[in-house]
């Protein structure tokens, strides 16, 4: 009798302790979309566990207004997109013959690779090189220097190994060259550890990326979403905004902080959107990093 | 000659490894070679190769620098407090949740878990701001229990327990996924006998559970010793102020703002090699030891 009530005491509290973590994990997001849709007039919802009185969608009208949103989205999505076709198209080159045990250096090309996971020039020798090279204000600036990562490279190419062998033997047998074996048999078979490394780079070097953006790019056009983002949040260009708002007369309208929080939803809708599909594949990907190679 | 013969035979793979390898001479070793700047007078006027020599003097300074030392201080003590409290989270975390027998309740918690993981400093920053700002939910707590609200980011007795919290939100559902991969290879055998020499769950958690994921958290925490000298960069760089530099300026945040900022380009190299050169020991040496306590298994590499 007591050995059954507690385990409903334990699975009471489990629960309760589980249901405890949704919420503290999504409070941050719920609170930035109840600022952002609580009118300046009505009663501030400010970060406590409220529902606004009233709720405006004004303020994302106001953002849908924003040029430069728009510019960073544009860019932003211009880098993901270019940045993930690059990265998977030298990636894979490189990590296919690596997995084949008979190729000439193969141990010397690894540590070659391997290496730059250890050690690196740093800083100001990377923002140096990237100068020398004129990619100053250029998109090139945010999809050259990670272009290829030794981790993915390993990924790749222990998945690369882990195919079954005779598939390609007999390609080999009908004549075919490791090129159209890697093009016709090995690539198709490869959708998987493609996706997932394509994601991977694509949110977290791509579209979550504002380091390189902040100290490569200085024209305002050219500009990434994040970094448009921490100028309304950190540098207080909510000027910008405010200035906007009082040349198409409704200026006054809005408060600094949902203007902010208006922001922060608005460039992170489309994460949330896609998260919820995509997640498996960054489990998947953990799995792949898991086995040594 | 056999040499010769064996590109001839490979030159198909060969000629597909040269785009990535260029990149890699290029974009990885090539800042290498910038790493003379920490050695040289760097004038911009003159180059990186015709600035003059200037030995160990970038080291010196940094050396008899006082503020050094509170850097490299602050680094490692931020690394660690994020290792010593945030380690176990992740690891309770995934024990807990596999006593969740509803699958799709466990799936949900799983899913929302990972979630802040893959939201930017730039936006989780914005957040927190928002919620330790002066009228947001915490100081709304503390002026519940009847005190007077606090600037806690601008705080320096708070800055520290903040950025491992934080940290610990961001990171404690995704670091969990090795272990539930780790829980879900255990054999059932050996719950199964647990249960008919009638263990309990908690009994069953602490014997079976827990030993079985000792060697995967064993090889995480070897790895995360390897990397105590990055304390978070883009956290701490989206967070702090200048009020809290005493204790939120670490290694990363000195170099760049040395270098960038004041453009003390041989300086800040020469505290960024410091960095890199420990890292790199800390990486062979942890390898070293592994190898030698645990066979080849458990090395990196």
């Amino acid at each position: 009798m007591f050995k059954i009530n507690g385990g409903h005491v334990f699975n009471f509290f489990l629960y309760l302790f589980m249901i405890g973590v949704i919420v503290v994990t999504l409070y941050p997001f719920w609170t930035q979309i109840m600022i952002s849709l609580t009118p300046k007039d009505a009663p501030p919802v400010f970060n406590a566990l409220k529902i606004p009185q009233r709720i405006s969608f004004d303020g994302y009208l106001l953002i849908f207004q924003y040029k430069s949103v728009w510019v960073g989205y544009a860019n932003t999505i211009l880098r993901t997109a270019l940045g993930v076709t690059l990265s998977l198209i030298f990636t894979a080159l490189v990590a296919y013959p690596l997995s084949k045990a008979e190729l000439p250096f193969n141990r010397t090309f690894t540590f070659i690779i391997l290496f730059t996971m250890m050690f690196g020039g740093g800083l100001i020798p990377s923002y140096m090189l990237v100068k020398e090279l004129h990619l100053m204000n250029s998109i090139w600036a945010l999809v050259l220097p990670g272009m290829v990562e030794a981790f993915n490279v390993l990924i790749m190419r222990n998945f690369f190994r882990s195919l079954p062998e005779s598939l390609e033997e007999s390609a080999r047998i009908d004549g075919a060259g490791y090129g159209t074996i890697f093009r016709a048999v090995v690539l198709p078979l490869s959708k998987p550890v493609l996706a997932t490394v394509a994601l991977w780079i694509g949110v977290q070097v791509h579209w979550n990326g504002w380091f390189d953006a902040m100290i490569y790019i200085n024209d305002p056009n050219k500009q990434v979403l994040q970094i448009v983002l921490r100028k309304i949040i950190y540098d207080n260009n909510v000027q910008t905004l405010k200035q906007m708002m009082t040349t198409m007369g409704i200026g006054g309208k809005f408060s600094g902080p949902q203007l902010q929080a208006t922001m922060i939803m608005f460039s992170v809708i489309p994460l949330l959107l896609a998260y919820p599909f995509v997640q498996k594949y960054f489990v998947r990907g953990i799995m792949m990093g898991a086995i040594k190679g | 000659m056999a040499v010769l013969k064996e590109i001839r035979k490979y030159r198909t793979l060969l000629l597909m490894m040269v785009p990535a390898m260029i990149y890699f001479l290029l974009f990885r070793y090539g800042p290498m070679y910038g790493i003379v700047l920490a050695f040289k007078d760097f004038k911009i006027t003159q180059g990186i190769w015709n600035s003059p020599w200037a030995g160990f003097k970038y080291f010196d300074m940094a050396f008899s620098d006082p503020y050094f030392y509170v850097v490299v201080k602050n680094t490692v003590i931020i690394s660690l407090y994020k290792l010593l409290f945030g380690f176990p989270v992740p690891i309770l975390f995934a024990i807990l949740l596999n006593e969740v027998r509803r699958a799709v309740f466990k799936k949900w918690v799983q899913t929302v878990s990972y979630l802040p993981y893959f939201i930017s400093w730039i936006v989780l920053g914005g957040m927190f701001l928002s919620i330790f700002s002066l009228d947001g939910l915490i100081n709304q707590i503390v002026q519940l229990f009847g005190h007077e609200p606090i600037l806690f980011l601008a705080d320096d007795a708070y800055f520290r327990t903040i950025l491992v919290s934080t940290h610990i939100f961001q990171t404690f559902g995704w670091e969990s996924v090795i272990y539930f991969a780790a829980i879900a290879g255990i054999d059932p055998q050996l719950y199964e006998a647990a249960v008919m020499d009638g263990a309990n769950r908690f009994q069953r958690a602490i014997r079976i559970t827990l030993p079985s994921l000792l060697p995967v958290i064993s090889i995480l925490f070897i790895l995360r010793m390897t990397s105590v000298l990055d304390a978070g960069f883009d956290q701490i760089f989206n967070l702090y102020s200048v009020s809290v530099y005493n204790v939120a300026d670490v290694i990363d945040t000195f170099v760049y703002r040395k270098g960038l900022v004041e453009s003390e380009y041989s300086y800040s190299t020469a505290v960024n090699l410091f960095k890199s050169v420990i890292a790199l020991v800390l990486v062979v040496g942890v390898n070293r030891i592994a190898k030698s306590a645990g066979g080849k298994e458990n090395t990196l590499w």
